[in-house]
């Protein structure tokens, strides 16, 4: 059995028995005990959503409009609030984007974790603190007995960051939904937080969703890649088979985005031309046919599924 | 922190002599209180001695000199009307008022904020409504009619509570009169303390809703939630507590407007306070004790929003560091 598995899942915004746009459209994927899985996509793919559903976390006017989204075997969707109470930073962990607002401004650090300590552990408040103290240690906050009375604004934003990263540890979860974790940071502390959650992962043996649109830092942490666009993974598969050999036209046209690819001679980047349909547009064929550079007539016609090719899963007619 | 402080109080002595500036002018310029005092037939001489009695044909200067010397030694004045010092007229009518003030104020923080949380978190629930409801005919209809609705409903009809007066209120630590020591003095309370506090409720409900719902769908809320805490916690510990800072700043100001609106719920409710002191004095041209009065709500005015400000800086852990 896997860790996590994700069945044909469909996130709405909108009313449920009236008009509603469908943002993400019956994806599937799994994540193993301790494997880490980047979700990868432009703004709006549906990357984020898919994060914040797993925890049925999405914010109105957003709902799960169908499939299953099973964890150790049970069903995440058919939980109570109070069952999914239980699990929500307690097996699964979510790591939020930006470390400047997550925090809440009024209360110590230390309260914020220990906080969650004793919501799910039954440990006495001497305990937790000591539980906090070392989680703090473990992603390399100095001082940390002193460092618990602070606010947040006494922290920088990569200290945030590892703090959070700390709340996320400290109740030893299974799962780790990290939901843009370092865009919200300068790029010199961008890797030494990535590393930091990479490592920790490692030690600590947990599985790992990585949620962003940074190919870059997607290849150096994750084993398996999902690509999202307009809704849709459009291929799916072990990062190096697709840093190395991407098979989709959109990934291609991705991976030929990085600043590494520019043209040599003119310095000029290469982009992908046009821009993902909105909610309300998304085609009935390939939602990427407007913008792909190998479109044939049965594109337009019919929606791609999700199926095998070479090592990978795509969802491309052109092969 | 100690700068922080030092600096809000010296604002407050800078605002409090510009009041005692525009105090004196009142004092030096209004009315002719020899004629009320002596009434129309009193000979010429008769006011010009009085007039020298009282210190009025001295230069304006001399007389401001004097005035401000003696505000600080907290002598305010005498009451042309009764004819002994303001002071001493205000400190025997602070009592009711104060007693009016707070209660209206503990029926605000009991009722009036818990509702506003109440219909942040339930928008669509029909008690949520309700209360919106009442809030907005709460705002829109004037205090003296809500009193003399009150009486009318509660006093008259129903004949649950006295329709005037502070009943007998019992002396304590021999300068404070309270009306919280015995059943039928607490009873003459409620009613006027209701009708003040009508006019802040729904104001008060507003902005603990508009800021609670602010506060719930933050991003600290969302990452609460993400942690698995109870609705209890999050509701009261995360987003509660960071609207506080609003309510304490405006609430505080508020406060301080409560205690001019208490001309007109005392006057209906010939509730023996400050404001229906106030209310006499202006019938009597009693200019002495109008300025004591000015000068007095000035200062307990410009003390609240001070304590508020320093009070503020607790409970933003942030505002410490600009204080610094």
């Amino acid at each position: 059995m896997k860790l996590l598995e994700v069945k044909e899942l469909s996130i709405a915004f909108g009313k449920p028995e009236g008009n509603h746009l469908t943002a993400v459209d019956a994806i599937s994927f799994s994540v193993d005990k301790g494997e880490r899985l980047g979700i990868v996509g432009e703004s709006g793919a549906g990357k984020s959503i898919t994060g914040f559903s797993i925890l049925n976390l999405l914010a109105k006017p957003g709902f799960i409009a169908g499939g299953n989204i099973f964890f150790k075997g049970r069903d995440l969707t058919k939980l109570s609030e109070d069952e999914m109470r239980t699990i929500r930073g307690n097996e699964i962990s979510m790591i939020f984007q930006d470390p400047m607002v997550t925090l809440n401004p009024v209360l110590t650090i230390g309260e914020q974790i220990i906080e969650v300590i004793l919501a799910h552990k039954d440990v006495s408040y001497d305990v937790a603190r000591t539980m906090a103290i070392d989680a703090l240690r473990k992603v390399y906050i100095p001082s940390p007995e002193q460092r618990l009375q602070q606010y947040p604004h006494e922290f920088s934003g990569g200290m945030r960051q590892r703090i959070i990263i700390a709340i996320a540890l400290v109740t030893s979860p299974q799962l780790i939904i990290a939901d843009e974790p370092t865009t919200a940071l300068d790029v010199t502390i961008q890797a030494e937080i990535m590393q930091l959650l990479l490592h920790l992962c490692e030690v600590e043996k947990m599985s790992l969703i990585l949620v962003t649109h940074d190919l870059g830092v997607v290849s150096q942490v994750t084993q398996q890649i999902a690509v999202m666009y307009a809704g849709t993974i459009v291929e799916m598969g072990a990062t190096e088979s697709i840093v190395l050999n991407p098979s989709h036209p959109y990934t291609k046209g991705l991976l030929n985005s990085l600043p590494e690819k520019a043209d040599k001679k003119t310095g000029r980047l290469h982009q992908i031309s046009g821009t993902m349909p909105s909610l309300a547009e998304i085609p009935k064929g390939c939602p990427f046919y407007d913008r792909c550079g190998v479109r044939e007539d049965i594109c337009k016609k019919k929606r791609p599924l999700l199926e095998k090719y070479n090592d990978v899963l795509m969802a491309c007619f052109v092969r | 922190m100690v700068a922080f402080i030092v600096k809000r109080v010296i604002q407050a002595c800078i605002v409090m002599v510009i009041v005692s500036c525009i105090a004196f002018a009142v004092k030096y310029s209004f009315g002719d209180p020899t004629r009320d005092m002596l009434g129309m037939s009193a000979s010429a001489e008769a006011r010009a001695e009085l007039r020298t009695q009282l210190g009025l044909d001295k230069p304006v200067f001399e007389q401001w000199i004097v005035f401000v010397g003696n505000v600080l030694r907290g002598n305010l004045g005498d009451s042309y009307f009764y004819r002994e010092p303001a002071m001493d007229v205000i400190l025997s009518r602070l009592p009711a008022t104060v007693e009016l003030v707070c209660m209206a104020t503990l029926i605000i923080v009991c009722v009036a904020i818990p509702a506003g949380v109440y219909v942040a978190c339930n928008p669509s629930s029909l008690i949520s409504k309700t209360i919106m409801l009442i809030s907005m005919l709460g705002v829109s209809i004037p205090v003296f009619l809500t009193s003399m609705f009150l009486i009318y409903v509660f006093s008259i009809q129903l004949n649950l509570f006295p329709s005037f007066g502070r009943g007998e209120p019992v002396e304590i630590l021999g300068f404070w009169t309270t009306n919280f020591t015995t059943f039928s003095n607490f009873l003459h309370i409620l009613l006027p303390s209701l009708a003040l506090s009508s006019i802040m409720f729904p104001l008060f409900v507003r902005i603990t809703r508009s800021d609670m719902k602010e506060a719930l769908t933050s991003e600290y809320v969302r990452y609460a939630q993400a942690k698995g805490l109870s609705r209890k916690r999050i509701v009261w510990r995360h987003a509660f507590r960071n609207t506080l800072l609003p309510l304490v700043t405006i609430g505080g100001v508020q406060v301080g407007t409560m205690v001019a609106f208490t001309i007109l719920t005392e006057s209906v409710f010939q509730w023996q306070g400050l404001g229906y002191m106030f209310i006499e004095a202006v019938s009597r041209a009693d200019t002495g004790l109008l300025v004591a009065y000015l000068l007095f709500t000035s200062f307990i005015f410009v003390t609240i929003n001070t304590l508020v400000d320093i009070i503020y800086t607790f409970i933003d852990p942030t505002i410490t560091i600009k204080g610094n």
